[in-house]
């Protein structure tokens, strides 16, 4: 038997045992990430993006806009921004004018709050929203091509752009993700934290940990052959740790996004990004 | 909403050998996957590329299921003269997109 394959072996065991004896394996398992350490937040100075641990090519890739296929979406979401829709008869165009100017600037400081709901709203959110109330059209469906495509256009006018998160009345909304952040949840019984704090840099199968910015979303990731939202992303975390995801657009994934965005402060926006 | 991508420099100059990048938005269902009901998803990919320039064919491909989503090809030719590249991609389900873009040779 190969090294490879015994490890893979002893964790198919350590598994089998799991569902009858968690706390036992709960030590043994998780035992390395155990103790909670959560030593606090990475100094400002020290935060780095996905970008700086990906292989030269993905970052070559992403860096080329003929090469990074995000630009594809750009591309339909910029023909969606000048497209009528709705009983409303409108284009985004017609009230937000040229994105390029419009737009600037806009995807940095989302998640934003909302004054008339008196709660925070992702980008998507408020894509919708216009689209419910201005353009009295029906939503977009969370992942649609449609709404990555409007997302990833206007996000793309930011790029570069430092993230801005300063807004006082986001605070209750960033605490409460910051404690989702900070929870153990799932099988795995693990925190956002222990692996984006505590081990960032180091290995997890074939990759390096990052730091978990949400520099770039949406986000062409390899692995997904398609652009995806952060919503997506933090989805694929949960079903990681083997916890039940929140649903799309629901306050705790709202509130996570709010806190990741403010944790990543003052880093540049990338959209759209290219990922492994 | 089939949509490409292309790079090649407008204005090169006579012999200057160039670089030609080419993305195109393309799912490249495998053919190998099922639902989770288990029904076949059927193949649904590009099977071949093919550029020309001014109407002489200069670089050909032949795209199999291993081939990613989103195709991104790319490839050189010698600027000669002035005209025009063509970029053909066709495929399953009587998928056909061209493209055309103008160069100048100084």
């Amino acid at each position: 038997m190969t090294r490879t394959a015994s490890v893979l072996f002893a964790l198919g065991s350590l598994g089998a045992v799991a569902r009858k004896h968690r706390p036992v394996v709960f030590v043994a398992v998780v035992g390395a990430l155990a103790a909670p350490s959560l030593a606090g937040d990475i100094p400002l100075g020290e935060r780095r993006s996905g970008y700086a641990t990906m292989s030269a090519a993905t970052q070559a890739m992403q860096d080329d806009d003929t090469a990074n296929p995000g630009m594809l979406w750009v591309l339909d979401g910029e023909t969606l921004w000048r497209r009528v829709a709705g009983e409303g008869a409108r284009a985004c165009a017609d009230c937000h004018g040229e994105a390029a100017q419009s737009m600037r600037g806009v995807a940095a400081r989302y998640p934003a709050f909302d004054a008339k709901r008196g709660a925070a709203i992702d980008l998507e959110g408020r894509i919708n929203r216009c689209r419910l109330e201005q353009q009295q059209a029906p939503a977009l469906k969370s992942e649609s091509k449609e709404l990555l495509a409007l997302t990833a256009y206007v996000a793309r006018q930011s790029r570069g752009l430092p993230i801005e998160s300063d807004d006082a009345r986001l605070g209750p909304t960033i605490e409460a993700g910051r404690t989702l952040y900070e929870r153990r949840q799932g099988q795995l019984n693990l925190a956002c934290a222990h692996c984006h704090e505590d081990h960032w840099g180091q290995n997890l199968a074939g990759n390096t940990v990052p730091q978990g910015h949400p520099t770039g979303y949406p986000v062409y990731r390899l692995e997904w052959q398609g652009l995806g939202s952060l919503q997506r992303r933090l989805r694929n975390c949960m079903i990681g740790m083997r916890a039940e995801s929140y649903a799309f657009e629901s306050p705790e994934f709202i509130a996570l996004e709010t806190y990741l965005m403010w944790r990543a402060r003052g880093l540049p926006l990338e959209s759209p990004a290219v990922r492994p | 909403m089939a949509r490409s991508l292309i790079k090649v420099s407008p204005n090169p100059r006579r012999g200057e050998v160039m670089e030609i990048k080419t993305l195109i938005s393309h799912e490249m269902e495998t053919g190998f996957r099922h639902t989770n009901t288990g029904t076949a998803i059927p193949r649904d990919i590009i099977t071949t590329f093919v550029a020309t320039y001014n109407g002489e064919e200069i670089f050909a491909a032949q795209l199999y299921p291993a081939i990613a989503a989103n195709p991104f090809i790319t490839f050189y030719t010698v600027a000669r003269d002035s005209g025009v590249l063509e970029f053909r991609w066709t495929g399953d389900n009587g998928y056909a997109v061209s493209e055309q873009v103008k160069i100048t040779v100084a």
